[in-house]
C-alpha cells in the first residue's frame, strides 16, 4: 500500500522534474514543476473528439491502458512490505498487464484509420517485442538469486553482502531505467517533443486523441515512470527502516527523473534503424546480470 | 553558339527589339547547344508572355565562366505543339510545365506536364503517381501539418520504412504575385509585394527588385544603396542559416543545439530591428533611397553583436559537428551526387554541397560583390544532410568576415530622397540575379512601348530545388524525411508565388 501511495505522489511531479532539468540545462527559464499536471488537469476538463472512421476500441483504449498500469502498480512491493497483490509468479502477470495496456493502444492506433498511426503502431510493436527479453532475463536472474518467484519476496531477499551483488544491483537499476525510457517512448529511441509525424513512435499513435482521453494517456506515462522508478528503488531499499526507505525511494525517483532530463538534453536521438540494435544491447546487459548471479551462486566456475 | 544570343550583364537594361527572335526549331537548337554544357551554362529563367494571340518565349541562360547572361526569344502562335527541352534536359522540366500551365502549350516529349501551381486545374482532379503493388503502401502528409510549416502535400510510396518515391505537390500558397507586380503602378506597392514573396528572404527578394527597378529606370545606383543591400543580405544569411541549424538540431532531438542556435539567431535579427525597426528587415530596402542610414554607431554595435555571436556560434558548432549521436543522423542521410545536381540544375546551397559551383555572388556579381568583397564560394562534396548543415556553419563564418570588411567602407552620405520617377524605360528588358541565402533569385521585367511593365517574372531558388528533396529522400527511411526536408528548408510561398 505504501508503495502505491508513494508512486502516485511521485507521478504527479515526475514530468515536472524532467522538464525543469531540461530547461535549466538549456539555459531557459522554462515552465514550473507542476506544469505537466496542470496541463493534464486542463485536458481532464475537456471533452473528446472521435474520428468517424474509429470504433469503440478508440474510446475504451485509454481507459484500459490507464487501468492496466494502475493494477500493475498494485503489485509493486516496498522494501519488506508487500504490494497490494502478491502471489507466486506475480512478476509475469505484472509484465503482461503492461503489455495488455500497450496492446490496446496499438489496436486503437490501427482503429483510427490514419496512415501515420499504423506506422507508429508497427514501430511500437517491434520495439516492445525486442525489449521483453531484457525485462524477463533481469527479473528471472533475481528469482534465481533469491530463490523466490513473487516480486515482494524477490526484493525482500535481495541482500547485498558482497561487492559483486552491489554491482549486480546497480546494473539492474540501469537496465530498468533504460527499459523505462524505451517503454515510455523517451530519448534516445523516441522523442516526446517532436512535431514531425513521420519520426514519431508513441506520439503518432495518440495523435487522434483529445481532451479527457489524451489527459489519461499522458498521466499514465508519468505513472509508468514512477512505477519503474519504484522497481529501481526496491533494489536499494532492502531492509532499511520505513522512514529511511521513504527518503531513499524519493531520492532515487528524483535522481531517475534528473537522469532522463540530462540524457534528453545532451544527445541526439537515434536513427530509426539503430533502435533495434540499441534495444538488443539491453538484453545482452541483462545476460551479464544472469552470468553474474550464476557466478555468485557458484553454479559456474 | 553564343553569337546567336544577346549578351547582357546582371542588372543591365537592354531594349527588347535587340533580343534576337528565332523560329522555335532554330531557337531550340541554339538554346540546346548552350545548355548541353551543363557545367558552364544553366537556364536562370524561361518564360512566356502573350502579345495579342501570339506567345513570346524568352530564354535567359547564365554563363558562369564569362559572368554574363545570354538572351534569346521565339514567337509562337497560340495552341501549338512544341518539342520539349525536358525530353533531354531534366533541368528544364518545371519551366515547361509552367509555360504549359499558363498558356496551354503542349510539349510533345515532356515526361509529365503536371500542374505547378493549380492556377488552372483543381486539386480534386489531380492524379498522383501511384503503385498497384500489394506490398507497397502510400503515405500522404499535408497540406495541413502538425507544426508551423507552410502548406504542401507530400505523397510517399514506401516499402515498410523505406521511401521508394516521393511526389511533392505545391501551389496552396499561390497569391498571383507576378500579375500583381504588373498591375500595381506604384514603386512602393511593388516593393511591398517583393518583400512578401518569401517572408524568410525579405532582403534577397527586395534587393533583386530594387536592383532591377533602378536599372529599368536607367538610374545610376549610388554607393550607399549598394552598401546597405550587401550588408543586409549577409546579415539575413547569418540569421537564416543559424535558425536552420537550430531547427536541424530540433529535428534530431538535440536539445542543446536547438536552444543555443535558437538563442543566437535573436541578436542578429534584433540588430535588424535596431537598424530598421523590423526584425525581418521589412522596410529596410527601397529602390532609389535609404530610409535607414547605417551610421557609425550602428557599425560599432554590429561589430559588438558579431563578436559576441561568433564565440558562442563557433563553440556550439564544434560541439554539434563532433557529437557522435548527431553525426550518425546527419551523415549519409538524404544524399545527392554531383551528377544529379548538374543534370537537374540545382542552385545555391544545394548545388554547393554537391561540389557544383553555383553562386551568383561569384559568377554574376552585383552590388558590392566582386568589388569590395571578392567572394569565393564554399564547396562541399558529400551532398548529404551533414554537408548542408556544415555548409551553413561555414557560410555564417564567411558572412561574419564579410560584414567586418564592409564596416570599414561606410558611405559618407546617404541618399534619403529618391529621384526615381516611377516610370520605367520603354521597351526594356532587365534580368536581376541575387544570391539569397537559399540560392539564386531571379527577377525579370519587360516593359512595353509606353514604359508599362507587361511581364514580371520571379524565380525563387526553391523552384529548382524542390526536385532535389524528392530525389534525396529516395531509399532513405521515412523517419528521416523531416530532417532531409529541414536540411533543404525550401520555400513554399516563394515557389507558389
Amino acid at each position: 500500500m505504501v508503495s502505491t501511495i508513494l508512486i502516485v505522489l511521485v507521478s504527479l511531479i515526475f514530468g515536472g522534474i524532467i522538464i525543469r532539468t531540461k530547461s535549466i540545462l538549456s539555459g531557459r527559464k522554462g515552465p514550473g514543476m507542476f506544469q505537466p499536471m496542470h496541463d493534464i488537469i486542463r485536458l481532464f476538463r475537456k471533452g473528446s473528439v472521435y474520428s468517424y472512421t474509429s470504433s469503440f476500441i478508440t474510446q475504451i483504449a485509454p481507459l484500459v491502458y490507464f487501468s492496466s498500469v494502475v493494477i500493475a502498480t498494485l503489485f509493486i512491493p516496498f522494501g519488506q512490505q508487500k504490494g497490494v497483490f502478491s502471489f507466486q509468479g506475480d512478476f509475469i502477470l505484472f509484465a503482461y498487464l503492461l503489455t495488455v495496456g500497450k496492446f490496446m493502444m496499438i489496436v486503437a492506433a490501427l482503429d483510427s484509420g490514419s496512415s501515420f498511426e499504423g506506422m507508429g503502431a508497427s514501430r511500437e510493436v517491434l520495439f516492445s517485442a525486442l525489449i521483453e527479453p531484457a525485462f524477463f532475463i533481469t527479473m528471472g536472474s533475481f528469482t534465481l538469486l533469491s530463490g523466490k518467484i513473487s516480486l515482494a519476496e524477490i526484493f525482500a531477499n535481495v541482500h547485498y553482502n558482497s561487492h559483486l551483488s552491489y554491482f549486480i544491483g546497480f546494473l539492474a537499476a540501469i537496465i530498468l531505467m533504460l527499459i523505462a525510457m524505451v517503454e515510455n517512448s523517451r530519448m534516445p529511441v523516441d522523442d516526446p517533443k517532436t512535431h514531425l509525424e513521420l519520426t514519431m513512435i508513441h506520439e503518432v499513435m495518440i495523435l487522434d486523441y483529445s481532451g479527457f482521453d489524451l489527459g489519461l494517456i499522458l498521466y499514465t506515462t508519468y505513472l509508468k515512470f514512477a512505477m519503474y522508478g519504484a522497481l529501481i528503488a526496491n533494489f536499494f531499499i532492502g531492509q532499511l527502516p520505513l522512514v529511511q526507505s521513504i527518503a531513499v525511494f524519493l531520492g532515487i525517483q528524483v535522481l531517475f527523473a534528473i537522469m532522463i532530463g540530462i540524457i534528453e538534453s545532451f544527445m541526439a536521438r537515434f536513427r530509426m534503424n539503430h533502435n533495434p540494435q540499441y534495444i538488443l544491447i539491453l538484453s545482452s546487459l541483462s545476460l551479464l546480470i544472469f552470468l553474474g548471479i550464476l557466478m555468485f551462486l557458484g553454479k559456474i566456475i | 553558339m553564343n553569337k546567336y544570343f544577346l549578351k547582357i550583364k546582371n542588372n543591365q537594361a537592354v531594349p527588347v527589339p535587340s533580343i534576337p527572335v528565332y523560329d522555335y526549331e532554330v531557337f531550340y537548337s541554339y538554346c540546346y547547344g548552350l545548355l548541353q554544357n551543363k557545367k558552364r551554362y544553366h537556364c536562370v529563367n524561361y518564360f512566356g508572355y502573350r502579345i495579342e494571340s501570339d506567345i513570346t518565349l524568352i530564354m535567359v541562360i547564365a554563363d558562369d565562366g564569362e559572368q554574363c547572361l545570354y538572351v534569346a526569344a521565339s514567337r509562337i502562335p497560340n495552341n501549338t505543339r512544341l518539342k520539349s527541352f525536358a525530353g533531354s534536359l531534366s533541368a528544364m522540366e518545371k519551366f515547361e510545365r509552367e509555360i504549359h500551365e499558363q498558356f496551354g502549350i503542349e510539349f510533345t516529349d515532356h515526361p509529365w506536364l503536371k500542374p505547378v501551381r493549380h492556377s488552372s486545374s483543381s486539386l480534386n482532379s489531380y492524379v498522383f503517381f501511384s503503385s498497384d503493388s500489394e506490398e507497397l503502401h502510400e503515405v500522404g502528409v499535408g497540406p495541413i501539418h502538425a507544426g508551423i510549416i507552410e502548406p504542401g502535400h507530400f505523397r510517399f510510396i514506401c516499402n515498410g520504412e523505406q521511401i521508394l518515391s516521393l511526389e511533392i505537390q505545391l501551389g496552396y500558397q499561390h497569391r498571383g504575385i507576378e500579375s500583381l507586380m504588373v498591375n500595381k503602378n506604384n514603386i512602393l506597392q511593388r516593393t511591398l509585394l517583393a518583400e512578401n514573396i518569401a517572408g524568410d528572404t525579405t532582403v534577397g527578394h527586395t534587393t533583386a527588385f530594387a536592383n532591377l527597378w533602378e536599372s529599368l529606370e536607367g538610374y545610376n545606383t549610388p554607393y550607399d544603396l549598394h552598401f546597405c543591400r550587401t550588408l543586409a543580405q549577409e546579415i539575413e544569411r547569418i540569421a537564416m542559416h543559424t535558425a536552420d541549424l537550430s531547427a536541424l538540431c530540433a529535428d534530431v532531438a538535440y536539445q542543446l543545439g536547438n536552444a543555443v542556435f535558437g538563442r543566437l539567431r535573436t541578436p542578429i535579427i534584433n540588430f535588424f530591428q535596431e537598424w530598421s525597426g523590423n526584425r525581418f528587415a521589412k522596410g529596410l530596402i527601397r529602390p532609389g533611397k535609404v530610409l535607414y542610414p547605417f551610421s557609425d554607431t550602428l557599425a560599432q554595435r554590429l561589430l559588438k553583436v558579431l563578436d559576441d555571436f561568433e564565440t558562442d556560434f563557433v563553440e556550439m558548432g564544434e560541439q554539434l559537428f563532433s557529437l557522435p549521436s548527431a553525426l550518425s543522423r546527419f551523415e549519409k542521410t538524404g544524399t545527392l551526387d554531383s551528377n544529379t545536381a548538374l543534370r537537374c540544375g540545382f542552385v545555391g546551397m544545394v548545388a554547393r554541397t554537391c561540389n557544383l559551383s553555383r553562386d551568383i555572388r561569384h559568377s554574376h556579381p552585383y552590388n558590392l560583390y566582386g568589388k569590395t568583397l571578392s567572394h569565393e564560394p564554399i564547396m562541399l562534396n558529400s551532398g548529404d544532410v551533414f554537408a548542408r548543415a556544415f555548409l551553413r556553419y561555414k557560410e555564417v563564418i564567411q558572412s561574419i568576415e564579410y560584414l567586418r570588411i564592409l564596416v570599414n567602407y561606410l558611405p559618407n552620405k546617404f541618399t534619403k530622397q529618391s529621384s526615381l520617377s516611377g516610370m520605367a524605360s520603354k521597351n526594356t528588358l532587365v534580368v536581376s540575379l541575387v544570391e539569397g541565402w537559399r540560392g539564386e533569385i531571379c527577377h525579370c521585367a519587360i516593359t512595353d512601348h509606353q514604359g508599362k511593365v507587361i511581364v514580371y517574372k520571379i524565380k525563387d531558388p526553391s523552384f529548382h530545388n524542390w526536385k532535389a528533396l524528392e530525389l534525396a529522400v529516395r531509399n532513405n527511411e521515412i523517419s528521416d524525411f523531416p530532417i532531409c526536408n529541414k536540411s533543404f528548408n525550401l520555400s513554399y510561398c516563394g515557389h507558389d508565388l
